[in-house]
């Protein structure tokens, strides 16, 4: 299994989660988050005088992966969500060791 | 402190013995002796009321303008101040506002409203005077916002309504020496730029040198920075309060609804906000290619700020005229105080400050003699640009000195005073948490836990 930590634009999450569902992973977990890469900050201004917010605001999704989907999903994602513009952000990619259902104590593929 | 409360109730009971014969305190007489009277009662009440609804205009400007952290601190401030101002006027300001004169520097009489001030007139003209009084007094505020204790505002509060604002408005409102001036028609300031603004803008500006600038206004090596307010609606909503507040201010200053000059008034009044807000956004937006509305905000004010003392005497399209500089004034002030190192929070000082001084000269300038003093007869208010020669314009500039001198110098002793005896401004680790959480106990908005904090150049 493999965990996707994929970090996009608030206004792509729906499509991303809506995506996922399709791809017969309804499980997903997700942050509000700040953060900065190749795109830098923002510049805003009140009264006259300008000031950098150095982070912006994205959205991080987790979901976890059966082995044999990992490239379909990540590529499915990033056909989504990519504008070609800078800020599109990342998907992480992490193996995932094991998994237990809490309510019934399956582990493994079958508890996802 | 027992000794205190016996001795105020032996001077409240010396108070109850020296009755004197009221005047009119049913208003009976006075309606006899003029039946047209009720139209200005009400005229005057209701315009009263409007100015009174200014008290929110100021808090909601103040705390859009500044931080989440420090809300409940600033709307504690704007309604003590006019707690404050309307018990200490009632008991002592307005006798020094207007009292019988005293050599030209101050009134004296009318203590606690009794005895000769039980009349409807006199509590029709205390009124209107308290409510004036209490917009000089919550100006300040804003200049001294995040920083500045509670208790140190309250003290503040007590002594610009006990002497500060009366005895400089006995000056000019209450036959005093600005009054009496030799030049034109002696200092006249219709609905007080300088009695009001002025004094309220000077009193803070001394407040916020004291106080120095807040944590993080300014880089390490001196270059200001911007801390953006917490709430543009609020901002925008008290401006327009404001500015519908100060259709009562302007015109009903006429202290007359017969004086249908009332017309002209609102039209000046209404024109140099609209020149103030439009030249402000057209600077901006040609200094930073941003529509800005905060200091747009900022630009309405100042252009009613700066047409309150000539409205009465000017025609219309000067109105447009002073209320464009005014726009002009606001602009070149905020970013040459933050300049300065003095820390304006809300722009206070801008508006109400620099703008109450142009008010002023401007009277000089514009005033077309078609108007008196608060009067339908002559003589009439002429400026130099419609013949009246120079002296007028000596008069408004004499008063303008003195306003500046009186509110900056009084202000900065009141303020330096207090914070040798206790220290005015709050510890740095209350002023980083905010002023809510230690001074009151209560954050603004509970439910709210993110902040965004990562604020950088």
């Amino acid at each position: 299994m493999m965990k996707l930590e994929v970090l996009v634009r608030e206004e792509k999450v729906t499509e991303v989660v809506d995506l996922l569902e399709r791809l017969g992973y309804p499980g997903v977990t997700l942050y509000s988050v700040e953060g900065r890469g190749a795109q830098g900050g923002l510049v805003e201004q009140f009264r006259g005088r300008a000031y950098e917010i150095p982070f912006l605001p994205k959205v991080k999704l987790e979901v976890v992966i059966r082995d044999g989907d990992c490239e379909k999903v990540a590529n499915a994602v990033v056909q989504a969500v990519r504008t070609g513009e800078i800020g599109d952000g990342k998907i992480f990619m992490y193996p995932v060791a094991d998994v237990i259902r809490i309510r019934t104590g399956e582990r493994g593929e079958c508890a996802l | 402190m027992r000794r205190f409360w016996v001795f105020f109730f032996f001077i409240l009971v010396l108070l109850g013995m020296n009755v004197v014969w009221a005047q009119d305190p049913i208003g009976q007489t006075t309606l006899q002796e003029n039946p047209a009277l009720p139209t200005d009662y009400v005229w005057i009440l209701v315009c009263g009321f409007l100015v009174f609804f200014m008290q929110a205009g100021f808090a909601m400007v103040e705390t859009g303008f500044c931080r989440v952290k420090n809300t409940t601190n600033l709307l504690s401030k704007n309604l003590v101040d006019f707690v404050v101002a309307s018990l200490i006027f009632f008991a002592v300001g307005y006798g020094f506002l207007k009292g019988n004169d005293v050599g030209g520097f101050i009134g004296s009489g009318f203590w606690f409203l009794r005895g000769e001030a039980y009349d409807v007139g006199t509590y029709l003209d205390f009124f209107w005077q308290l409510v004036f009084c209490g917009t000089a007094a919550t100006i300040v505020s804003g200049a001294v916002a995040e920083r500045l204790k509670f208790s140190a505002y309250l003290v503040y509060t007590f002594f610009v309504s006990l002497f500060i604002y009366p005895v400089y408005a006995h000056w000019v409102w209450g036959g005093g020496w600005l009054a009496q001036l030799p030049f034109g028609l002696g200092h006249a300031d219709f609905a007080g730029s300088g009695v009001v603004h002025a004094i309220g803008g000077m009193v803070g500006l001394a407040g916020a040198m004291v106080l120095g600038p807040r944590f993080g206004k300014y880089t390490k090596d001196g270059k200001p920075r911007a801390i953006p307010g917490h709430n543009m609606s609020l901002a925008a909503l008290g401006t327009f309060i404001l500015w519908f507040g100060w259709f009562g201010f302007n015109p009903g200053s006429t202290f007359s609804a017969h004086h249908l000059r009332i017309a002209v008034v609102a039209v000046n009044t209404n024109l140099a906000a609209a020149a103030g807000a439009f030249v402000t956004l057209l600077i901006m937006r040609a200094k930073t290619k941003r529509w800005d509305l905060g200091m747009a905000l900022n630009g309405t004010l100042g252009g009613l700020v700066a047409v309150t003392a000539p409205c009465a005497w000017i025609e219309a399209w000067a109105a447009v005229v002073i209320g464009a500089i005014a726009g002009l004034l606001v602009v070149g002030g905020v970013y040459f105080l933050e300049s300065k190192g003095i820390d304006d929070p809300v722009g206070a000082v801008s508006v109400h400050g620099i703008n109450g001084l142009w008010g002023l000269i401007s009277v000089g300038l514009f005033a077309d003699g078609t108007y008196g003093l608060y009067s339908l007869e002559a003589p009439y208010v002429t400026g130099l640009f419609y013949g009246g020669g120079a002296g007028q314009l000596w008069a408004q500039l004499i008063g303008a000195g003195m306003v500046t001198l009186w509110g900056l110098g009084l202000g900065y002793v009141l303020f330096k005073v207090m914070d040798i005896i206790f220290g005015i401004r709050v510890s740095p680790e209350e002023e980083l948490r905010g002023l809510d959480i230690q001074e009151h106990g209560t954050p603004a908005y509970p439910e709210f836990t993110h902040h965004r904090t990562f604020l950088a150049g």
